[in-house]
């Protein structure tokens, strides 16, 4: 008998071709002609651009020219009075961050292009940059994702008010830089008025809008190509100004250009998770029933947008509490665009929440599963709708039980191993589930093999392995005989690959495709005629499905280990289950859960973008200084999935995997080390100088 | 970065000629260092002189010492079979240090002569009175988490990253010179300089000498040691405090004590004023308790880094718990 496909834990497509180095990334392409632009970048962080001095840069052997705000082509940057530009394209003097484009050199090689970049001398009226997140002016967004960035329920103040136990904490987590594996990276070439750009991107739709906007040209003339993405994690949601600026020096040189971000800067204009400061105030009856949650976010913003951390998203809906605000507050510093970074809003969200319950139930004297449970939202408390599925029970009691939590002794700091104090935390995982308007084109050729393509691209997560399986399972042909063709705007329309939405969307228009090539199939007695089968799908969201909640959740369950002499904090074991629909390849699934993980336990002790406050600039821009675990640093991680059969959520059953496990992690791992130690750290990363002081053994 | 010529020296003398035909000329063996600071435009030479021909590999027990060449990798100092039966600590200091494809391209002697990681040092659009004397000093009063609390001035504050030459400093190591006038000795107590209002100048080799090895004296039969390291992940990191421990000790009673301190200090900092708080004393947590008071007595912290006074103590509390039950 055939073993199922969907679900089969197989190895993605591309891995060999990966490991051994064969794949094409954006800096891996190579056109006739091409030439090197390097990105100049500022060394202050407000002010105005007093001159710019590239005599010695165009004096080197090789250099074609230094494109800066004197000779760059006019394009529309975007933005408007109080803010000069959205992008950063050369448009004007001003400069509002640490390391803004200023100049791009462009030479015959990239090493020529990187020295004269060296040579630029550029000359800064500076002033001083407003840094501090307390003291910047304040305002209110009008609103977070499209909808308000306030709501409420019921009376929560007065909720709060009259509750018998009451807890009021806020919570800090610092700016914190994507740093995927790949850096960013454009190749621009023109032909007449036609643009191709090689972008390392999640939505190649949306860098060909972008640019018909910033060129004022008909998007049809773009031909965007994103080959495989190593990695984005939201920083490559948007076109950033490099690629703007690689089409313009294109342009403005007559010759293929290629604009590769270095490490450095990445921390440059590229996004960034901005720091928050979370004040949650929670009511609850003594018996553990949560009355009241007032969830109040202040989070940094740059000068050139209103980028909102939604950090009340992840506690408008987590638990069945009848009145619940949350409200959003931005302040304006000198820094660089903010953005989307894996489980915006959710993760940083999460921190606060998930911590603040962990302080209630040793408040109340009970377990702080045992106050999840009795909290637990059996419909979405934020829409009142039923879920499409919800897991969450199983999840907590698989977890639990793997990780056996019942052996942890209630009281802090009360085991030991050696000098070692161990403790054990939990926490909840919750992310949402969306999915847009996917196209899908599906052919089947005469000698049997399937070809599925859509403008979608791959960033690691597996889109090629999985959307074949889907495809073979549906059509009952092997496996090897589909193929997936992505990453390119000449192919049907695909949304942006963020916000845990692809496999339930593009997943969606795959098998609501390959079940109308099986109904022709079967029209036709199977017979595939000499030019092919093609059937072309447009899937968009039903009606039916908003009359449900969809979401993902999951429980962490963490042990650390705690040096309470020198502040170290190791964490020993991880057990997290996770409820998230069908899981199409078990293998991809787990990775996702276990990046997001690994990446919580970063958030949780290692990152945090440094910046010198008195001149706005970034002292740790690079993997050194700025902290990601080593493997030293992550322990065996169990990942346990539950089973869920959604009939609700869409045609492929599938709910978001890929930020639902960056959401709680940190606060499980921040829950263990008080239970180590004692000490309750509720500002992001917990590095030693936090611990010192309380934790003396 | 800045184009440069690269020579190979086929011999010292070679080596030593090509330095002094150019005021701009750098010698190089691993490249993990210079090559990494040359890239950020913090050094800049026109000639690199590699040295990796000369005959400086060696480690190898002669008379009283044992010699390690300055070309021997970090990564065969580690693993070599003397060196952890008579120097275990010396071992440690190397495997707690970068990571293991640094050690194998690391030397020694590069390992000797690095850099700072101070933020501002390592960033040529910032103030830096090592970098650039007389621009200031942009760690004081900036972001200051990884800089010393030892031995700092109103110039510099910048910490001395190597494991391995704390652990050399406890173990009164010598310095192997050889230059244009001759070969000299160099007393590891002599060879860094405090930063005082010149940080720019690291240490008393004269320019254009080599480090060609180094001697560690043999230990006395009995003493037991430790090197202990703090960092902020368990890998691939520099320490934001260690200590390297050498007791002699009769029974519970410590004869005497080398301590040397690194990740706090501007350079690798021995701490007289801990051994002799040791010294004669027995072998207990209120005397190591003692012993780090008075190894941090000087100590002034700049904010970010004022952790590292507590944090140094404690570090070196262990090590000497550690040596004195190992």
């Amino acid at each position: 008998m055939r073993q199922p496909l969907i679900g089969a834990p197989l190895d993605r497509v591309e891995g060999g071709e990966k490991v051994t180095g064969r794949t094409v990334f954006t800096a891996d392409v190579v056109l006739p002609g091409m030439v090197h632009g390097v990105v100049v970048t500022s060394s202050v962080a407000n002010g105005r651009i007093r001159s710019i001095d590239a005599k010695d840069a165009l004096a080197l052997p090789g250099m074609l020219g230094v494109m800066t705000h004197e000779n760059a082509p006019r394009v529309n940057a975007g933005g408007s009075p109080p803010m000069p530009s959205l992008l950063f394209l050369l448009q004007n003097d001003a400069v509002q961050f640490d390391r803004q484009p200023v100049a791009v050199v462009v030479a015959e090689t990239f090493e020529d292009a990187t020295r004269g970049a060296e040579l630029v001398r550029v000359a800064y009226d500076a002033i001083a940059p407003e840094m501090d997140l307390e003291t910047a002016p304040a305002y209110v967004p009008e609103q977070i994702f499209g909808e308000p960035a306030d709501r409420h329920r019921g009376d929560p103040r007065a909720a709060f008010s009259a509750a018998h136990v009451r807890l009021e904490q806020t919570y800090r987590t610092p700016t914190e830089h994507h740093n995927p594996l790949e850096t960013h990276g454009t190749i621009a070439a023109w032909a007449g008025d036609r643009l191709t750009l090689y972008d390392s991107t999640q939505w190649a739709f949306g860098v060909r809008a972008r640019m018909a906007t910033v060129f004022g040209i008909e998007p049809e003339l773009i031909h965007v190509i994103a080959p495989f993405v190593g990695g984005a994690f939201g920083s490559k949601g948007q076109p950033w100004s490099h690629v703007a600026l690689a089409a313009m020096a294109a342009k403005m040189m007559d010759r293929p250009v290629k604009v590769l971000a270095t490490r450095p800067q990445m921390f440059a204009w590229v996004g960034h998770r901005p720091q928050t400061e979370q004040k949650l105030s929670i009511g609850c009856s003594r018996d553990g029933r949560l009355q009241s949650v007032i969830h109040e976010t202040t989070s940094e913003t740059s000068a050139a947008d209103d980028y909102v951390e939604p950090c009340g998203v992840f506690s408008r809906g987590l638990y069945a509490v009848p009145n619940y605000a949350m409200s959003h507050e931005l302040r304006r510093l000198n820094i660089s665009k903010p953005t989307y970074m894996r489980a915006p809003g959710e993760a940083t969200g999460s921190f606060a929440l998930e911590s603040a319950m962990d302080e209630l139930a040793y408040e109340l004297g009970m377990d702080p599963l045992e106050l999840r449970l009795r909290n637990y939202a059996q419909t979405d408390p934020d829409s009142g709708k039923p879920y499409t599925s919800k897991a969450l029970r199983e999840c907590y009691r698989l977890a639990a039980e793997r990780f056996d939590w019942k052996r942890r002794n209630p009281e802090p700091r009360s085991t030991r191993d050696g000098r070692l104090l161990t403790g054990l935390g939990m926490a909840t995982a919750s992310g949402g589930s969306f999915r847009s308007h996917a196209d899908v084109r599906i052919r089947m050729h005469a000698d049997g093999t399937v070809v599925v393509s859509t403008g979608t691209i791959e960033q690691g997560t597996g889109s090629p392995t999985a959307y074949a399986q889907i495809a073979a399972e549906i059509l009952g042909v092997p496996y090897e005989r589909v193929r997936f063709e992505f990453g390119d705007t000449s192919l049907p329309y695909a949304p942006l690959a963020a916000g845990s939405q692809t496999s339930s969307s593009v997943g969606s228009a795959v098998t609501v495709a390959a079940q109308r090539l099986r109904e022709r199939l079967a029209e036709s007695g199977g017979r595939v005629p000499p030019d092919g089968i093609e059937i072309n799908v447009e899937e968009k969201p039903r009606p039916e499905e908003d009359d449900y909640a969809q979401a993902s959740f999951g429980a962490h369950f963490v042990e650390v280990a705690v040096d309470p002499d020198l502040g170290s904090v190791r964490v020993m074991r991880f057990v997290a289950a996770f409820g998230a629909g069908r899981i199409i390849n078990a293998k991809l699934a787990e990775s996702q859960f276990l990046g997001g993980i690994v990446w919580g336990i970063s958030m949780a002790l290692f990152e945090e973008t440094r910046f010198d406050l008195r001149t706005g600039r970034i002292m740790n821009a690079n993997l050194a200084d700025y902290l990601v675990p080593t493997n030293g640093d992550i322990p065996p991680v169990e990942i346990i999935m539950a089973e869920e059969d959604d009939q609700h959520v869409n045609p492929a059953h599938v709910k978001g995997i890929g930020e639902v496990a960056m959401t709680g992690s940190a606060a499980a791992v921040a829950n263990a080390v008080y239970h180590a130690t004692g000490v309750r750290v509720r500002d992001l990363p917990i590095t030693a100088e936090k611990l010192l002081g309380g934790a003396r053994r | 970065m800045k184009p440069f010529a690269f020579v190979r020296a086929p011999s010292g003398p070679a080596a030593l000629s090509a330095m002094a035909s150019n005021s701009r000329a750098s010698f190089v063996a691993g490249g993990t260092s210079v090559l990494d600071l040359m890239k950020i435009a913090v050094e800049e030479p026109d000639v690199l002189v590699d040295i990796n021909a000369l005959p400086l590999r060696s480690i190898e027990r002669r008379g009283d010492v044992l010699l390690i060449g300055a070309l021997a990798r970090m990564s065969d100092v580690a693993s070599d079979a003397g060196v952890r039966e008579l120097f275990p600590m010396l071992a440690s200091a190397l495997e707690q240090s970068a990571s293991p494809q640094l050690r194998n391209m690391a030397s020694i002697g590069g390992n000797l002569m690095q850099r700072t990681r101070c933020p501002y040092f390592r960033d040529v659009a910032t103030p830096c009175n090592k970098r650039s004397p007389g621009s200031g000093c942009g760690a004081i009063g900036g972001v200051n988490r990884s800089e010393a609390v030892l031995g700092t001035s109103s110039a510099c504050i910048a910490t001395h990253p190597s494991d391995l030459a704390v652990a050399l400093r406890a173990l009164d190591a010598v310095v192997h010179v050889t230059g244009s006038k001759g070969d000299r000795d160099i007393a590891f107590a002599e060879f860094y300089c405090l930063p005082s209002e010149t940080p720019h100048v690291e240490t008393t080799l004269a320019r254009g000498e080599l480090v060609s090895g180094l001697s560690v004296p043999l230990p006395a039969a009995g003493v037991r040691s430790a090197y202990v390291k703090a960092r902020d992940r368990a890998e691939c990191e520099f320490a934001s405090a260690s200590a390297a421990v050498e007791l002699d000790m009769a029974g519970q009673t410590i004869r005497s004590a080398r301590i040397a301190l690194g990740g706090v200090a501007t350079v690798p900092w021995r701490s007289p004023q801990a051994e002799s708080a040791l010294a004669g004393a027995a072998a207990s947590c209120d005397a190591y308790e003692r012993a780090a008071r008075a190894a941090f007595a000087a100590a002034r912290g700049f904010g970010g880094n004022d952790f590292k006074i507590e944090l140094g103590r404690r570090t070196l509390v262990r090590a000497l718990e550690m040596a004195a039950s190992s």
